[in-house]
């Protein structure tokens, strides 16, 4: 029984994270209908600027987790800053042409920022420290969970909580949902469409950071290349969830997150990639749409 | 009160608009007829800025308003009630009323104009915590006609509002376009390819021909008008 639930908090945590990066696929699909290909690099910028961020405090003495708390703080405004100006430059000019053509722009960019951080740290691994401390109070459920999962738990659920506030109560939460149901319309009624999507890229952004900071800190190395693998995990939970819809990436990423924890608990970590692509692929059989999504036909 | 002056617009390549050139008063009712695809919508997207003029002028209480954004052109008190009706399915109808209301703040005369719309059209009341995805064609379009009001608009342009309705409901919703320009004096320019009902409501016209106006005179005259007859009323 501990075992199952070591298993079943594992994958928990490991949705956790995919949830955090899949919310920016699903949110951005939902207002413009394009895969931000260049997604994951954006939670990789989170991830390399907290090292740096941690780097630097080190050299001054500070204590753990308030150089976590600040370069989780910095990581998120990077990679904010990134996800705005990457919409700017690599989408926006496109908003009116072919969808394939924002589509490679979004590959392109996905390259060119791997490559970029390629060029200014290394292409080797760097250790990314835990500064997450082993709490007391969780000792007697080390055999199932640990301080770090717990502290992806919590803070993701969090995001969540916060995230469903801004969609449901705000302004801004408004103007998103009524452009990703009728671009024009929203125009039509006065909304700032331009804006509603920086806001749509930057939120996405900060998501991303935060899971980047937080898997870091879980799996102690990070190189230029993490973005993409994290990045297509979180793709495929998108879809799952069906894209577009924001609870149905955050539900589709804990289905991933489960069925690899429980594919490598009970056969072999070497299925893990097979049983969460041989899910996905039984899913869109039965419902083509994800699990949460909606029909093409039915999106007006 | 409103003017487009020599309006040409594009989609990509294609030229939607050639010459338009309108002009209209404050609480007039005025409607452009024509057949499909001769660009009706398209003249209204691009007075709300959604399709932008690529040569020609449009000006809004005498300022200049091409090339602004959309929304600026909303805040200026311009609402349209597109073809189509494009209700927010998603929302319920409440929630695609206050989506209409999205630039103002006065909370209390917000709620004010939303008894206002219930008193105009009492279906919505009742269905107002319903998918407005759901509303049948002639609930949409009282619903995209009360949107537009939520915003108090100042000139509001009606792209087809009769399209698709029985004749019921479309004498409703003309009894009502006529309510709202007579009580609030709002502007009101009229799209419709039903030239019969718009030019018994409206007091002057616009014929578009494949980008162009190619006439212009008073409803009465338009009803003589042979070819108007010929082209437009079925006659
Ligand atoms: N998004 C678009 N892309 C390309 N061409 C378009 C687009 N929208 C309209 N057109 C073209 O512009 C011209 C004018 O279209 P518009 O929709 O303004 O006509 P309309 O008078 O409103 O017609 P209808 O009565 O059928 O609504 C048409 O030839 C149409 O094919
Ligand atoms: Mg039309």
């Amino acid at each position: 029984m501990d075992y199952f639930l070591e298993l079943f908090l594992g994958g928990l945590t490991r949705g956790s994270i995919y949830a955090l990066i899949a919310l920016g696929y699903t949110m951005v699909y939902g207002i413009i209908e394009l895969i931000n290909f260049a997604h994951g690099e954006i939670y990789m910028i989170g991830a390399f600027t907290a090292l740096i961020v941690i780097s630097v405090l080190t050299l001054m003495g500070m204590n753990g987790i308030a150089m976590l708390v600040i370069a989780g703080v910095v990581a998120v405004m990077y990679s904010s800053a990134y996800g705005y100006t990457v919409e700017k430059i690599a989408y926006k000019p496109l908003r009116n042409a072919p969808r394939l053509s924002a589509l490679i722009s979004a590959i392109g960019m996905s390259l060119f920022l791997q490559n970029y951080v390629l060029l200014a740290q290394t292409s080797d691994f760097l250790p990314f420290p835990n500064l997450i401390p082993d709490f007391e109070f969780m000792e007697p459920y080390a055999h199932i969970i640990g301080s770090t999962e717990i502290v992806i738990l919590i803070t993701t659920a969090i995001v969540m909580i916060l995230l469903t506030i801004l969609i449901k109560f705000t302004r801004i939460g408004k103007a998103m949902r009524a452009t990703s149901q009728d671009k024009t319309m929203a125009m039509l009624v006065g909304i700032n469409v331009n804006r509603v999507i920086s806001v749509t890229f930057i939120v996405g952004s900060a998501t991303a950071a935060i899971g980047g900071v937080l898997i870091a800190s879980h799996v102690g190395m990070i190189n230029f290349y993490v973005g993409f693998i994290a990045g297509i995990k979180a793709f495929v939970a998108a879809v799952l969830g069906g894209i577009g819809s924001v609870p149905g990436a955050v539900l589709g990423s804990f289905v991933l997150g489960w069925t690899e924890s429980f594919a490598t608990g009970y056969v072999s970590s070497d299925y893990e990639d097979v049983f969460a692509f041989l899910f996905l692929v039984l899913i869109l059989i039965f419902r083509p749409a994800g699990i949460l999504g909606r029909s093409e036909k039915n999106k007006v | 009160m409103l003017k487009l002056k020599n309006v040409q617009t594009f989609y990509g390549n294609i030229q939607a608009l050639k010459s338009v050139t309108i002009e209209i008063a404050e609480g007039e009712i005025v409607t452009l007829i024509g057949a499909n695809g001769a660009g009706k919508t398209t003249t209204l997207m691009a007075v709300c800025g959604v399709v932008p003029p690529r040569s020609g002028e449009i000006s809004f209480m005498g300022d200049p308003i091409t090339g602004m954004e959309p929304d600026k052109i909303v805040s200026l008190g311009i609402c349209q009630v597109p073809e189509g009706r494009r209700i927010f399915p998603y929302l319920s109808v409440a929630e695609n009323l206050d989506m209409g209301a999205f630039l103002r703040n006065d909370k209390m005369e917000i709620k004010k104009d939303i008894e206002y719309v219930f008193d105009l059209f009492p279906i919505l009341a009742e269905r107002r915590h319903q998918a407005g995805g759901t509303l049948s064609g002639g609930e949409q379009q009282m619903l995209a006609i009360s949107r537009a009001l939520m915003a108090k608009p100042r000139l509001l342009l009606l792209d087809e509002p009769s399209l698709g309705l029985a004749p019921l409901i479309i004498k409703k919703i003309f009894e009502i376009i006529g309510k709202i320009n007579a009580e609030n004096n709002t502007t009101i320019f009229l799209v419709e390819q039903n030239a019969n009902l718009a030019l018994k409501v409206a007091a002057r016209g616009y014929v578009i021909e494949n980008g162009r106006i190619t006439l212009t005179d008073s409803s009465k005259n338009l009803l003589a008008n042979e070819e108007v007859k010929k082209a437009y009323l079925g006659l």
